[in-house]
């Protein structure tokens, strides 16, 4: 308040004080960026070449008709020319952009910003293409060893279907349980939030239950669950079969994590909104029903996905109770024929169903993102 | 016999000094009680113990007669026919605007969905928001949202209404639209309690000015006498900063 009514008073006969001068800078040259760029492309076109005939050379030992594969290889080795396009386009950029400066500063930053573009492209594709051939060349080191156990097609072809249709008890076990995991962490949740002096009891034992199962490791939890329960030969449990077991487990132990997710999400939601919801005479359940829980199971989705991807990957674990699942079932075919591939087809199913799911999460956290940018 | 009678609250949150340290107020039938004071000095606190958001140290607070204070008391009840609006309007973002005011009448009240639904749409149509009804908060201007949050208090036909600043989160050109609605109100006998700083308005709607200061009222009167002649000190220079900010 002093401050405006200093401003207000300010003598406007004296002559104004004058204001420092900006000073154009001209663009940092970007000639020594363009020229490694073209050095990468040069590199990467070579390493090309090479690592094409080392992949015809292990082909030839094989004595598969070549041909065709040949053609593959070079082309393919003739596509690294490409990265020269943007590389000498970036070089000639650069110096153009340099001449400009005692022309047109304006003109020389734009042409200056046009050769970073470009010489960065031409390095960053040149990287990504040198990283792919490095696994080609792991792949067929030592006379396709890394191949040959790993990637025998013929083998994967073969027990394809066998590994395939184990994979639906993995598929069997993590549905089952998401499901189970997406009510019982919500009442773990709900309990942890029980109010008052009264409600303490219960939130010391729900705690204690979150602490104890995220803690044990998911494989320990199987196993004594696996092993431990049949042990005791109670009712119900008695007659419960591996894949059940494996079920519980997991369930046990999701459920910890997925009801830290669900009460970091009921907590994310401002307490404004439950005391609007008591100011109109909600009890504390309706306003976790009707006011909190809806708000907070939007946020909650990306985080309880990637819970679930977890979960999926998780079920692999089953093998240690004895469940044939995919990876217990290319366990097997692995030993029968002393090569991985058919280990490499769980490991890919797994990938596949997970990828999608990623991207969803990505997706939704991005939307979410934008909503708070929009301020809503 | 008063409508609501606060008899010597106290409230202390967290630290040692007092908020409430002492508070008498009677809000008769029909009134509208204006709080004013410094910021921080406990006039939101007074309103959210009136209807027992929260809970106070000592003291007692009758409604009807009835002490709705202290253990024992059923909070849910007390809510129900105690409204409040909130400075930030605290509108349910996940409902639609009908069913924000729908919401508390069918789940707390029991009323039937359409009945529901009919009342939230006379109340809309008051506030010229009927088109809105299915729209979401988001989509409303502020102060379409603080007149939605009034109705939303309304439609559970308190028996009183409390007023946290409704109008401090809004932009100027917005403020009238949601004292018109206080207005008609006060026209119909709504019995209100509002924590206020638009000077202006409270001289011009209150029955009874509570100067809130440290702790107590520190001097209460109709509008005429405490903001043209206030006796305490205090008073006098809380108003005189008030004018000197330009806002009376
Ligand atoms: N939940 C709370 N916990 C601790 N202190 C609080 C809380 N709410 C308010 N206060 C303190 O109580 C005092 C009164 O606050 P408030 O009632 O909001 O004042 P006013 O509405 O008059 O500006 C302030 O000093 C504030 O910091
Ligand atoms: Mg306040």
């Amino acid at each position: 308040m002093d401050e405006s009514s200093e401003a207000s008073a300010v003598d406007r006969t004296r002559a104004p004080r004058p204001t420092r001068q900006w000073k154009p800078a001209p663009p940092r040259s970007v000639v020594g960026l363009a020229s490694l760029a073209v050095l990468v492309a040069a590199a990467a076109v070579l390493s090309a070449v090479w690592t094409a005939g080392s992949i015809r050379e292990a082909l030839d030992s094989l004595s598969a008709d070549t041909a065709w594969v040949n053609v593959g290889l070079y082309s393919v080795a003739a596509l690294a020319m490409v990265l020269f396009v943007p590389a000498v386009k970036g070089l000639q950029t650069a110096i153009e952009a340099r001449r400009l400066i005692r022309i047109d500063l304006a003109e020389a930053r734009a042409t200056t910003a046009d050769a970073q573009e470009k010489s960065r492209l031409a390095i960053g594709y040149a990287v990504a293409f040198a990283i792919v051939l490095l696994f080609g060349l792991f792949l067929i080191a030592n006379e396709i060893a890394v191949g040959k156990t790993f990637f025998d097609l013929g083998l994967i072809f073969e027990t394809g279907a066998l590994v395939a249709s184990a994979f639906w008890v993995n598929v069997e076990i993590f549905m089952i349980a998401e499901v189970l995991v997406l009510v019982w962490g919500l009442l773990i949740a709900v309990a942890r939030l029980a109010p008052g002096r009264a409600g303490a009891p219960i939130r010391l034992i729900a705690t204690a239950y979150v602490d104890l199962f995220r803690g044990l490791p998911a494989i320990i939890a199987i196993y004594l669950v696996g092993f431990g329960l049949p042990l005791t030969d109670l009712p119900i449990l008695r007659d419960m079969t591996p894949t059940m077991f494996a079920i519980l487990a997991l369930t046990l132990t999701y459920g910890a994590y997925v009801s830290e997710v669900y009460r970091s999400g009921i907590e994310s939601v401002h307490w404004s909104q439950t005391a609007a919801a008591r100011s109109l005479g909600f009890s504390h359940s309706q306003t976790l029903r009707y006011v909190v829980v809806p708000q907070a199971v939007r946020r909650i989705i990306p985080p309880l996905l990637n819970d679930f991807i977890s979960l999926q990957k998780d079920t692999a674990l089953v093998s240690v109770i004895g469940t044939v699942d995919a990876f217990n079932q290319a366990k097997i075919i692995a030993s029968n024929h002393f090569n991985l591939s058919s280990v490499t087809t769980v490991a890919v199913l797994f990938v596949l169903i997970t990828i999608p799911q990623a991207r969803l999460v990505d997706k939704l956290i991005e939307r979410d993102q934008k909503r708070m940018r929009a301020g809503g | 016999m008063a409508l609501v009678e606060i008899r010597d609250v106290r409230k202390t949150y967290g630290g040692v000094v007092p908020v409430l340290n002492g508070i008498t107020l009677d809000v008769e039938e029909h009134q509208v009680v204006c709080l004013i004071g410094p910021s921080g000095c406990g006039k939101s606190t007074l309103l959210r113990c009136i209807n027992g958001l929260e809970g106070i140290d000592g003291g007692e607070i009758r409604l009807h007669g009835d002490r709705v204070s202290g253990p024992g008391v059923d909070l849910d009840a007390l809510r129900r026919d105690v409204g409040i609006v909130f400075q930030s309007f605290n509108l349910f973002p996940h409902m639609s605007v009908v069913d924000n005011i729908t919401a508390a009448p069918i789940k707390v009240l029991g009323l039937g969905r359409k009945e529901a639904r009919e009342r939230a749409m006379e109340l809309l149509a008051r506030i010229q928001l009927d088109k809105k009804a299915d729209e979401f908060p988001d989509r409303l201007s502020g102060g379409q949202q603080q007149r939605v949050a009034i109705v939303r208090a309304l439609a559970m036909d308190p028996i009183v209404l409390l007023l946290d600043e409704i109008t401090s989160a809004l932009d100027p050109e917005l403020v009238s639209e949601v004292l018109n609605i206080v207005r008609d109100l006060r026209q119909e006998g709504m019995t209100m309690v509002l924590a206020t700083h638009e000077m202006g308005f409270a001289k011009e709607v209150a029955s009874k000015v509570c100067f809130l200061y440290g702790g107590v009222v520190h001097e209460e009167g109709p509008p005429a006498e405490i903001f043209s002649d206030p006796h305490d000190e205090r008073t006098r220079s809380f108003l005189q900063r008030i004018i000197e900010a330009g806002r009376l």
